[in-house]
């Protein structure tokens, strides 16, 4: 039987199990979308800008663990994919975008809406390929899913000329996929592991730090079994926060630039620091030449090229988490720990995390507020102080999740992406915490949750501020808010050092913005109102609550490290170094 | 900070040498040379790689490539026996009689082949290793005004025999 590329595209969908296809269309994507009116097994969520529609799908795909699928058309709907291409493939989000291209035979014309986006995304992608014989195309998409979810998982492009979608051709879609280039590896070197196990062994001080590779690896369960029978204590990554309970006895907290001063101290003392699933990036070690200075560092990576880049590592393992640590509980004995717990502790109660008490409403107790009335959730936040402090005060394990854009660091990337969890799990309760400022970069995905009837809670901390940045001028470059106050107006004072009584109400008004959405918006000023504010937010199960919190302006996270130097020099709460 | 030497296997599919010289700039790993061409496989081409970098850089270098869908075979040739040639013309020009002369024996010396001549310019055609095409290139420079050089960059096919280096 013989049929359109578009048929065999809609087919390949289908047999790779897809349900929901983020889509947007154009002249150069019209075939496909017209073949996907034609059937009822996948259904398309229309997202209202392309960075959107990503956002969603990799929400979609890092709650489900299956691969995200964006159908957008040629040039501007192309590049309107790429920040969220590289947002997904640094953290190893498991993608498939499919983008409409000029005919072939136009391609290096400048046709109208012709770009080269698999050049243009060539070094923030897992891999990207333009279909040029109709006789490719099974093959194609076959093994874009198959390199897409397996080993580090990441999005793959695959650009489709409009030749391509009409033309006719077979229909058959292949039921193996052999990449001669691209094996990837998962087992785990026995003899690696034993040396790792026997340099662990030893240990006085042993740590673990654990990164998004848990989850990523679903390494979960074993990690907690690791942790159980060794009683060795655990660190987390921003991306590993919530590997395991965050309540565990043995979980100390996150380590890195905003970590506990527990954590970091913690890292700095251990003689033994055994790493899973973590590039050890700048934010995580600051100075390289200080970081974990008295361990011998152990690191499990399924990415050969993560292994000893940014830190020298002393036993490198490439392998799955999970296989490898499953393949470690064999052997593993508990561990005398106590003395090292105590002393952990009481570095904990020196300076434990916390905010400032006694200014009313602050984002502590705004997520404490979460963490009681909620039993499980995904909470999807964005990206500056509001994820740093959700990072710190969200509650997380098996049912209280937590996603967020952790390599990349992209503003507006925690709303869209919380679409795309609620359309996986219809029945969650999903919370999307975003600041003022990276709420407005996607604030468009309002209709979107609409029409999908997508009950999100989305929490706006305003604080008037880019506040991530404002903090950095706060205490480096002498309270200059220059480009970070979004109240300010070309009328204001051009050295202002601060909020005060004089300064220009704030735009837009959330709350009637959410209205015209016909999203029910709430603003909450105190304490008491944040509880009932959520409660009205659960009986609207049909619609998005946008709910603003008015927080106070100046709010800071802390623990700080400056970037680059070493962990160990900490801004703390009470303002001691 | 070494030179260094890698041969790879590359699927013979538009946009390949993009990526590959991408990795390089994107990183800013320090590339010296690349050449490329197909094999007795069509659908595989073999490039030659010449970098130079230190050991972290260069283990970096190669489980970067090797993580490419595209990249077949990561070769490191750093201690393995070789044969490595460069093509290399240099045309030297404004050339008296008693420079004719001198440069048919600088050819002799460097065993490299005159392939043009002309009234007052000689072509030189030279397969040596790229060190030694350097040291001719010196050469030609300290004696001549005017010389013309064209490179190929270095391709390189391990031993038969061990022994040669
Ligand atoms: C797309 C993008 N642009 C710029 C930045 C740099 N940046 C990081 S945090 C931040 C401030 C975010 O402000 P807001 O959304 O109000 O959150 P807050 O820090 O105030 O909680 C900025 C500008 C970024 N991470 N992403
Ligand atoms: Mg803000």
């Amino acid at each position: 039987m013989k049929g359109s590329g578009a048929k065999l595209f809609v087919k390949a969908l289908m047999e790779e199990g897809v349900e929901t296809v983020f889509g947007y269309p154009g002249g150069y994507a019209v075939d496909l979308f017209d073949e996907l009116y034609r059937q009822d097994s996948i259904q398309i969520v229309l997202p209202r800008h392309e960075q959107g529609l990503i956002h969603a799908a990799d929400g979609y795909a890092r709650s489900t663990g299956k691969v995200g699928v964006c159908l957008v058309t040629s040039g501007p709907g192309a590049t309107n994919l790429v920040t969220g291409i590289a947002t997904a493939n640094y953290d190893s989000v498991p993608l498939v975008c499919f983008t409409g291209q000029v005919p072939l035979g136009l391609i290096g014309n400048d046709a109208f809406q012709e770009v080269d986006i698999i050049g243009i995304t060539r070094n923030i992608c897992k891999y990207g390929i333009t279909v040029r014989d109709r006789n490719d195309l099974g093959r194609i998409i076959k093994e874009a899913f198959y390199i897409a979810k397996s080993g580090k998982p990441g999005p793959v492009i695959i650009d489709l000329p409009k030749n391509i979608q009409t033309e006719l051709g077979f229909l058959d879609y292949p039921d193996e996929v052999n990449i001669r280039g691209y094996k990837p590896n998962i087992n785990v070197h026995i003899g690696q592991l034993k040396k790792a196990w026997k340099t662990l062994k030893n240990a006085k001080r042993p740590l673990i730090l654990a990164g998004g590779g848990i989850t990523r690896g679903k390494a979960y369960d074993s990690l907690q079994k690791l942790i159980d029978k060794s009683n060795i204590p655990v660190v987390t990554t921003i991306m590993g926060r919530g590997a395991i309970p965050t309540d565990h006895p043995l979980y100390i907290g996150n380590t890195g630039m905003h970590g506990t001063y527990a954590s970091n101290k913690a890292v700095s003392e251990c003689d033994v620091l055994f790493s899973i699933g973590t590039r050890f990036n700048d934010r995580i070690t600051g100075d390289l030449n200080e970081f974990a200075p008295k361990a011998a560092i152990i690191h499990i990576d399924i990415d050969t090229a993560s292994i000893s880049r940014n830190v020298k590592v002393d036993i490198p393992i490439v392998a799955d988490a999970n296989i490898a640590i499953e393949k470690l509980l064999d052997w593993v004995e508990p561990f005398e720990t106590q003395k090292w717990l105590e002393k952990i502790k009481a570095w904990d109660e020196e300076n434990p995390l916390g905010m400032k008490k006694g200014k009313g409403m602050n984002p502590e107790i705004i997520i404490n507020k979460i963490n009681e009335i909620f039993e499980h959730y995904t909470v999807v936040s964005d990206v500056g102080q509001n994820q740093m402090w959700t990072s710190q005060f969200l509650k997380m394990n098996k049912e209280r999740k937590f996603l967020m854009s952790g390599g990349l660091g992209t503003m507006g990337f925690g709303f869209p992406a919380a679409l795309g969890v609620q359309i996986a799990h219809p029945e969650e309760y999903v919370i999307s915490i975003s600041g003022d400022g990276g709420i407005q970069m996607n604030i468009q995905e309002l209709a979107t949750a609409v029409v999908e009837e997508l009950p999100v809670i989305i929490c706006v901390f305003n604080n008037n501020y880019l506040g991530m940045v404002r903090q950095m001028q706060y205490y480096f470059y002498g309270k200059r808010y220059a480009a970070t106050c979004l109240r300010r107006r070309s009328s204001c004072p051009s050295n202002c050092k601060g909020p005060n009584s004089a300064c220009p109400p704030y735009t837009p008004d959330f709350i009637k913005l959410a209205e015209s959405y016909e999203v029910l918006g709430i603003r909450v000023t105190s304490e008491e109102e944040i509880e009932p504010a959520f409660r009205r937010a659960l009986m609207n199960r049909k619609k998005p609550t946008l709910i603003e919190f008015m927080i106070d302006n100046e709010e800071l996270v802390l623990p700080m490290v400056k970037g680059g130097n070493p962990m160990s020099e900490m801004i703390l709460p009470t303002g001691k170094r | 900070m070494e030179k260094r030497w890698i041969a790879l296997y590359v699927e013979n599919e538009v946009g390949v040498l993009a990526k590959i010289a991408g990795l390089f700039s994107g990183k800013s790993y320090n590339l010296e040379s690349l050449t490329v061409g197909t094999t007795e496989d069509k659908t595989i081409s073999r490039m030659t790689i010449g970098v130079k970098s230190d050991d972290i850089t260069f283990e970096q270098i190669k489980k970067q490539l090797n993580r490419f869908v595209e990249v077949i075979k990561v070769i490191d040739l750093t201690d393995v026996p070789m044969h490595r040639k460069e093509i290399l013309f240099v045309k030297v020009k404004n050339c008296t009689t008693h420079d004719k002369t001198e440069l048919f024996q600088i050819a002799n010396v460097f065993n490299v082949h005159v392939s043009d001549y002309g009234k007052d310019s000689v072509l030189l055609e030279c397969m040596l290793p790229d060190r030694r095409n350097d040291e001719l290139i010196q050469l030609l420079n300290l004696h001549f005004k005017t010389i013309e050089v064209v490179r190929g960059g270095s391709v390189a096919i391990e031993s038969i025999s061990t022994s040669c280096i």
